[in-house]
């Protein structure tokens, strides 16, 4: 080592002062030029404007547990309205003494998200795991067995009932998006045609009227006495919606895959599953996941269109916690809340899908 | 049109087929010593008419080079032997299989058939070693351990075992194509049909791939070649065949074809690429 660094020193030409430590990188990075300097300069008094302010509301002045009244006589932001309504956000309708059940979807579903998020943890372990809970989500949920309470469906609300629509809407919406895209692509024409069919008519349509369809509609073809929960109706119509927008990204993809792929496939002798599934597929979604992840971060959000239909979701609970006379006019900090959480959950799956990129990046 | 059936040329000799150690039974399989038998095969692309009238027979163990200039149709010819292009009228038949719409029969063809392609086409997103063991596996049922046992047998004798956990991108041309070379071997073809193999390469790998398929010549393989390249013709083919326009114009032994060439085409042809 010392030998090298004396043969290297005659070469060795510290570089100037102006590029390198803080000085360095701040020239380099907001004064580099006249119209950047302007730039840094306006926007740092901006910032001197907003942020002591903000943070005095946000932070200092601020209520936490008090009464909605106490709340009415200060400046700052009354966090109490959502420590107060916390239960009832969260978990709307459903029993009070029972919330425990959708707390433990809640726990299972964002604790073995961020356990997947690692691409190297995965393990045929964790796609069990993952199978065991959706499972027991769907027996906790609505009870009635085990000695657990019976819950209707139209109990079911707040968070549990969005990360349940979302979560349960993309597991079935992705595959179903895939096949779609194969059967576009098929070459028998019956097949080819109803896909086409399907995928065209779904996207001709926006998710609000498919959800109107599904409440409304959907249960006038049902003969007398049979009834389909709304909660089925609206999660099998954002399924049906998100699977048509997932097949034409699919579709992308499969064209993507150089004609070589399917041929080199063909000439092993492998049939048209083996290939698709060992050779195709692989590589056709991972070429895309970006645009995927983007498909499944707008449906994420959209479920939030089923208030609409009469389905307390997030956005819902939250409104009806605001239409408490003791609580009106704190809907800033209620929805700057509510806010927070889609963005974790939206910014959390677009960087798993970073992540994954990387992973598979070959 | 003058493509004699058969000018009555036998491979030189028997020599036993390539062979490995989990391999104990030898090939024969009926009687006919013919393997790939064409007749009256015409093909189109929509209004194009590619190939027209072609009449082939291979025999077990032949050798042989298909040239021609550009566009004249070998790809297309070589391919229909396994079945990624259809033909439209006429007869092929691959070791007393006849390739018809039959999808079962299109499949059992191709595990016989071995297709080295110009672009190698190996899956990116495979191991060399999965890239060997994926035919054996899901459509010979191979058990994964044998053919893997398989799969470094030849990548030993392509001279790239080192490479087996790598992935195709980080390989150089000439050692995908000798690894795609393996990884048609590895399914135990019968035949082994080269389609320009050498054609895609920098000129420093041409050789490496080139003496892979001459190894391959030497224990007996039936090869079909679509190449130009005249040495490795003169050195291992048994017959060479020129094409042009979709018709199979001439063919003869390479002493023959490259020394007293008798159509003018194929005279055209041989002055251009020798020059
Ligand atoms: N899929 C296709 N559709 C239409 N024409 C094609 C197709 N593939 C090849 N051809 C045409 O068929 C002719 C023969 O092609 P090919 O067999 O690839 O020739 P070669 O391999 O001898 O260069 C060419 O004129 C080519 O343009
Ligand atoms: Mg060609």
């Amino acid at each position: 080592m010392d030998v090298s660094l004396q043969q290297t020193s005659a070469m060795d030409v510290k570089p100037p002062v102006t590029s390198v430590g803080v000085l360095g990188w701040v020239r380099q990075n907001l004064f580099n030029g006249p119209l950047n300097s302007i730039l840094t300069i306006v926007v740092v008094l901006v910032l001197v404007r907003i942020v002591p302010p903000l943070f005095k509301w946000a932070l200092v002045d601020s209520l936490w547990t008090s009464s909605g009244a106490a709340c009415k006589a200060t400046t700052g932001a009354c966090w109490s309205v959502l420590t107060h309504n916390a239960r009832f956000i969260l978990f709307g309708f459903y029993p009070h003494d029972q919330q425990w059940r959708p707390l433990c979807c809640v726990i299972l579903i964002v604790g073995l998200f961020l356990y997947t998020r690692s691409p190297n943890r995965w393990s045929k372990g964790l796609a069990i795991a993952w199978g065991v809970s959706l499972v027991a989500m769907g027996i906790l949920m609505p009870g009635g067995v085990l000695g657990l309470q019976p819950v209707e469906p139209g109990q079911w609300s707040g968070i549990s009932l969005t990360l349940l629509l979302s979560l349960f809407g993309l597991t079935v919406a992705y595959p179903l998006g895939v096949i779609l895209a194969l059967g576009r692509r098929s070459r028998l024409p019956a097949i080819k045609a109803m896909s086409v069919l399907y995928i065209e008519l779904i996207r001709g349509v926006p998710l609000i009227s498919m959800l109107f369809m599904a409440s409304v509609m959907f249960p006038l073809f049902l003969p007398e006495g049979i009834t389909v929960n709304k909660i089925l109706r609206a999660q099998a119509a954002i399924i049906l919606f998100t699977a048509a927008y997932i097949a034409e990204v699919v579709r992308g993809g499969l064209q993507a895959v150089p004609r070589g792929q399917y041929e080199a496939a063909e000439s092993l002798g492998l049939d048209y599953y083996q290939k698709m599934r060992l050779i195709i597929l692989p590589q056709a979604l991972k070429i895309v996941i970006p645009p995927t992840v983007g498909i499944l971060v707008s449906a994420f959000k959209d479920t939030s269109l089923v208030v609409i239909i009469g389905l307390f979701d997030l956005l819902k609970t939250t409104q009806v916690t605001l239409s408490n006379p003791e609580w009106m006019g704190f809907s800033t900090e209620a929805f700057l809340f509510i806010a927070v959480l889609y963005f974790l959950g939206c910014f959390s799956m677009s960087s798993f899908s970073r992540r994954l990129e990387k992973a598979l990046a070959r | 049109m003058d493509h004699d059936p058969q000018t009555g040329m036998s491979p030189t000799g028997k020599k036993p087929f390539m062979s490995d150690p989990t391999d104990s039974k030898s090939e024969t399989r009926g009687s006919a010593r013919t393997i790939i038998h064409i007749a009256g095969l015409h093909k189109w692309y929509g209004d194009f008419h590619v190939l027209k009238d072609i009449n082939l027979d291979v025999e077990k163990g032949e050798r042989i080079v298909i040239c021609g200039p550009s566009g004249s149709g070998k790809s297309t010819l070589i391919r229909c032997i396994n079945r990624l292009e259809e033909h439209q009228r006429g007869r092929i038949v691959v070791d007393n299989i006849e390739l018809t719409n039959d999808i079962k029969n299109i499949e059992k063809i191709r595990a016989e058939v071995g297709m080295v392609f110009q672009h190698f086409n190996l899956f990116p997103h495979l191991s060399i070693l999965e890239n060997l063991t994926l035919g054996p596996i899901w459509v010979r049922k191979v058990p994964k351990a044998e053919a893997e046992q398989t799969a470094m047998y030849f990548l030993q004798k392509v001279h790239i075992a080192d490479q087996a956990r790598k992935y195709p991108g980080q390989l150089s041309g000439g050692q995908q194509q000798r690894v795609a070379i393996a990884r048609s071997l590895c399914m135990k073809p019968k035949v082994m049909l080269f389609d320009e193999p050498t054609s895609a390469l920098d000129p420093e790998m041409v050789k490496e791939v080139l003496d892979a398929m001459i190894e391959l010549a030497e224990e007996g393989m039936t090869m079909l070649v679509v190449s130009h390249e005249m040495g490795f013709a003169k050195s291992v083919a048994h017959r060479v065949l020129f094409m042009d326009s979709g018709q199979v114009v001439e063919q003869n032994s390479p002493e023959e074809f490259f020394s007293q060439p008798r159509h003018e085409r194929t005279k055209l042809f041989l002055s251009q690429i020798l020059h």
